[in-house]
């Protein structure tokens, strides 16, 4: 299983999904495979095709809830750029180039502060990097004991 | 009490996404006027200020998104003046050539698969749907997984000689912080075949299509102008890494050769327009005029004397014989140059690896303190040059970038103006034929505006077309 964190700590609370990956990799959740990025870029492609299940977890903004979890499909092949690719499309170029379709999600953690070049998370972005650690790991492991 | 005022900066971004051609026709529909405005985002300069010399070879990586190890690399070197240090360990410096290549290599990788591909392997007029990466892959699909695969070897290398791929810390004042271990060494060894074969495929795929389309690659955006970059100090060979400044003419003739960059100010000075953020270096004793130049992978294919890899060095003869030695000031052949380098990267990487020095010991060296650094380096798109002044607080009081996009500005806005005049000329409707084309013109440069262009088969561009009183006719935008 494989989870991507992904984001700019250098632009606040974009920092979020590398702070989530950074902390499960610290944790050393057996098989999991982690990663940390700034951004999703085509080669994740090669990555995603290697496992049956991978996580994305980056930062939301706007949202209502500290932090949503969702099922995804491959698909959005028009949402391509050279670099910073959406979830769906590197399932859709995983599925294109390697032919695998793993199972996909998506965690997204709320933030609230985006516009400033800081490093360091806003009071509100840790409380809820907090509950979405504590969802994860409490979902990895029912996933894991389905899978025992 | 005064009103209340709105203050709004944008695009809050560097150039990255955001672009505008405007272009003037007069009376009789023929073009007066293109101009090619990029807002590149300056404030790095000011903000830097302040910051501990140390931390800026990290800070610099938030300039930019896909080349920040050219950032860090050009601070580096920056900083190792200013630590005192004129000569690093050869464990050092090959590690740092190591980053370096890796990463040429990926970006020149990402910029000939997914960003020109699309255009050359189904015309520059094909629909804007057709216009991405899938279609390549659908097209090509092991063209892809090979794309996919370079890239991945070089950001991993990456990621092995800065330590992570986020605001990798590799480069430090006076050398590097860590060395190659054996294990991943025989890893990148495993596959440094593949990465040749398929670089050598690249460049016959850019050549054929150079070859193929003589014509086409004759007029479009092609134009005589100067070129700069560093070659190697004494023998004049590429050298991506480190070396002098040598400038030379379109048609051959040298400006100025083995300048020191630590002088770069004495001979180069960046002018302001008003209608850009973004400056207009030119060489100080042509003037504005005809000082402008243009860096990048084509510029460093006409100043090179020579390749010191063999495969690279007999690519770069092909290429030198198609103007008979003189400068190829073709826009288009840009591509073809592009993988001359990717070629010289793996040589570069597979000669490294073969190199017991990368496991040794020795990553440091200390000098004596200066208040000034100046760091230049060959980055994927061309030239790179940092200039920094610290205080006896080793604190960061001035700081100066001049980065590649700024220096080929006049270049971009000439091959703007050259397809432009050559494909709207007397037409008063913009097609998206016409759009793609001036598109061209400009990804050919790879300008950091590139790395979205193929949302949509599209770049985020805009143009405009006016009539000769400054009325607009007609636009076209294109966006994310």
């Amino acid at each position: 299983m494989l989870l991507i964190g992904y984001g700019n700590p250098g632009r606040g609370d974009d920092g979020l999904g590398p702070a989530f990956s950074e902390t499960m990799a610290a944790k050393g959740l057996p098989s999991w495979e982690i990663d940390t990025d700034y951004q999703l870029v085509a080669e994740h492609a090669f990555d995603v095709s290697q496992h049956d299940l991978v996580v994305f977890a980056d930062a939301e903004i706007g949202a209502s809830v500290p932090y949503s979890f969702r099922e995804i499909k491959p698909g959005a092949q028009e949402v391509l750029g050279s670099h910073s690719l959406v979830p769906e499309t590197v399932l859709a170029l995983c599925q294109t180039l390697y032919g695998a379709e793993p199972r996909a999600y998506v965690l997204g953690i709320s933030g609230k502060d985006f516009g400033e070049v800081k490093e360091g998370l806003s009071a509100e972005a840790q409380a809820n990097l907090a509950e979405a650690e504590g969802f994860f790991l409490d979902w990895a492991g029912k996933l894991s004991a389905c899978t025992a | 009490m005064g009103e209340p005022r709105l203050i709004e900066i944008s695009p809050v971004t560097r150039v990255e996404g955001h672009g505008k051609v405007t272009i003037h026709l007069n009376g009789d529909n023929e073009v007066d006027e293109a101009r090619l405005h990029i807002v590149e985002f300056r404030g790095f300069e000011r903000f830097i200020r302040g910051r501990l010399m140390w931390e800026v070879p990290v800070i610099v990586q938030r300039l930019c998104g896909i080349c920040p190890v050219s950032h860090h690399l050009a601070a580096a070197k920056a900083m190792d003046m200013i630590a005192g240090v004129d000569q690093l360990t050869p464990t050092a410096e090959k590690m740092r050539r190591l980053m370096h290549y890796g990463q040429v290599m990926q970006s020149h990788v990402l910029h000939f698969f997914h960003l020109a591909a699309p255009d050359l392997l189904f015309g520059f007029g094909a629909p804007a749907e057709k216009r991405n990466i899938f279609e390549v892959i659908k097209e090509q699909p092991e063209l892809g997984k090979r794309a996919v695969l370079m890239r991945k070897y070089g950001q991993e290398i990456i990621e092995a000689t800065a330590g992570k791929k986020i605001h990798g810390t590799g480069a430090v004042p006076g050398g590097i912080n860590r060395n190659l271990t054996i294990t991943q060494r025989d890893h990148f060894l495993s596959s440094i075949d593949d990465m040749l074969e398929w670089a050598l495929d690249a460049v016959k795929l850019a050549k054929d299509y150079t070859l193929e389309h003589e014509d086409l690659v004759a007029e479009f955006g092609s134009f005589p102008s100067n070129y700069m970059s560093l070659v190697r100090e004494d023998d004049g060979a590429l050298d991506l890494y480190h070396g002098n400044i040598r400038t030379l003419s379109s048609t051959g003739d040298v400006i100025f050769d083995q300048l020191p960059y630590s002088q770069y100010h004495e001979r180069l000075i960046e002018d302001v327009r008003s209608w850009s953020y973004m400056k207009f270096p030119f060489i100080k004793e042509l003037g504005p005029d005809a000082g402008w130049y243009r860096v990048g992978p084509l510029a460093r294919m006409n100043t090179a004397s020579f390749i010191d890899t063999p495969l690279a060095d007999a690519a770069h003869k092909e290429l030198k014989a198609v103007t008979g030695g003189h400068p190829n000031n073709s826009t288009l052949a840009n591509h073809w140059a592009r993988m001359i380098e990717v070629v010289h990267c793996v040589e570069k990487i597979r000669e490294l690896l073969n190199d017991p020095d990368l496991q040794g010991e020795d990553l440091i060296v200390k000098g004596e303190r200066r208040g000034e650094g100046i760091g230049v380096i060959e980055a994927p798109r061309g030239n790179l040059i940092h200039h920094y002044q610290v205080d006896e607080n080793d604190q960061v009081t001035y700081c100066n970038l001049i980065v590649s996009t700024t220096h080929n500005n006049e270049g971009m806005n000439r091959a703007v103006k050259d397809v432009a005049v050559k494909h709207l000329s007397g037409h008063d409707q913009i097609t998206e034929g016409m759009l793609n084309h001036v598109e061209v013109a400009i990804r050919a440069y790879d300008p950091c505006l590139s790395c979205a262009t193929h949302a949509l088969g599209q770049m985020p561009l805009q143009v405009e077309l006016f009539d000769a009183d400054g009325v607009l006719v007609d636009s076209k935008a294109q966006s994310l």
